[in-house]
């Protein structure tokens, strides 16, 4: 299950990547003549404190993948850490997602394929068993 | 050794992360020589200022007078634009503003350009204009739409609303279609280069090039 995770936060850690460089180059080719997109890149949502979300994102993908690793070994601290880190990403994923349905209205691609990432995350850590109170 | 194992593999995703990200970046950074306003002004003696792509004293300046919702425009603006990358330091592209009163959008692009330029932006935001031509010319807000796209190339949203409505970007607006008048400039893209109106049947991306690779043979480098 830690392995399946450990590859969804890579795919979401390549996502959050390329939109970074997009955010820090204005680069937008991506898009692909889609207005949406650029409605939610462009807008003063897709940036905190001027820092690109997208980079926030790369590093919470870093964070969960490293977690999902470290559980995978046996680390007790990891296995306790990995549902509250997917929990704190997928609460962001529900904001972004209705700043993009009920403020911007429009959609980009390229979060929605993040938020389907997170989504992902969040079902496993759903699925997995839960980690045993120390002590026992 | 397992026990280092996670370390290892954590460690290697973050530096892939970190060189990925740094190739893509040096990737997509535009690589062409753009000169501040404040070289701009030096570069055109003084006498107003402008927006200069290239080295300030290159032997050849292609003066265009383009609009943004035009599409041979667009067609032409990146092979204007490989010009200045293949003859780094002797040629120099002016961009003039030319908004054709026939095309809806044009004005509001120009005023995005030049407000972008307020922020040291202008010619990112002349490519991105140009490239997604097909993306905006059809919309019917493309006030906002435009400041979607001075988000996207991270500029002062706010700053950039006020100086679009002000009278400073207006005023350079009009100063280049003044100077489009005076050239008897009546269409676009219309290019002079090193003062001499291009021949119309010159401005496809295949004969501009040629046309600007024999001035370059024939001009000495300063």
């Amino acid at each position: 299950m830690y392995t399946l995770a450990e590859l969804i936060a890579l795919a979401g850690l390549a996502d959050a990547i390329y939109l970074t460089v997009q955010a820090l180059t204005g680069e937008t080719l991506t898009c692909g003549g889609s207005p949406d997109c650029f409605r939610v890149l462009g807008s003063a949502y897709a940036r905190v404190a001027g820092v690109p979300v997208a980079g926030l994102g790369a590093a919470a993908y870093f964070g969960v993948f490293g977690l999902a690793v470290f559980a995978a070994c046996g680390y007790r601290r990891a296995v306790q850490l990995f549902p509250w880190a997917v929990t704190g990403m997928f609460l962001a994923t529900l904001w972004l997602l209705f700043v993009q349905a009920f403020v911007l209205h429009a959609f980009c691609r390229y979060c929605l394929f993040s938020a389907a990432a997170t989504f992902l995350l969040a079902g496993l850590a759903v699925a997995l068993p839960r980690p045993s109170p120390p002590g026992l | 050794m397992r026990r280092f194992l996670p370390f290892a593999l954590v460690a290697c995703v973050g530096v892939g992360a970190l060189v990925s990200g740094t190739l893509l970046y040096r990737a997509k950074m535009p690589v062409v020589p753009t000169l501040t306003k404040e070289q701009s002004i030096l570069a055109m003696n003084g006498a107003e200022s402008a927006h200069i792509r290239g080295e300030r004293d290159a032997a050849v300046t292609v003066e265009e007078f383009g609009d943004f919702q035009c599409p041979p425009c667009a067609d032409l603006s990146d092979v204007v634009n490989q010009l200045v990358k293949d003859y780094r330091g002797r040629v120099r592209i002016i961009f003039r503003e030319f908004p054709l009163t026939t095309h809806a959008h044009a004005h509001q692009a120009a005023l995005a350009a030049e407000a972008a330029g307020l922020q040291d932006r202008f010619w990112q935001m002349h490519d991105l204009i140009y490239r997604e031509q097909s993306t905006w010319s059809h919309e019917a807000d493309v006030r906002s739409f435009f400041e979607s796209f001075a988000g996207t190339l991270g500029l002062d949203l706010e700053r950039y609303k006020k100086d679009r409505d002000s009278d400073q970007v207006q005023a350079r607006v009009t100063d280049d279609e003044k100077r489009a008048v005076k050239l008897g400039v009546t269409n676009t893209p219309t290019i002079f280069v090193n003062g001499i109106e291009v021949p119309r049947d010159s401005l496809r991306p295949d004969r501009l090039r040629a046309y600007v690779d024999q001035v370059v043979k024939s001009t000495p480098a300063h």
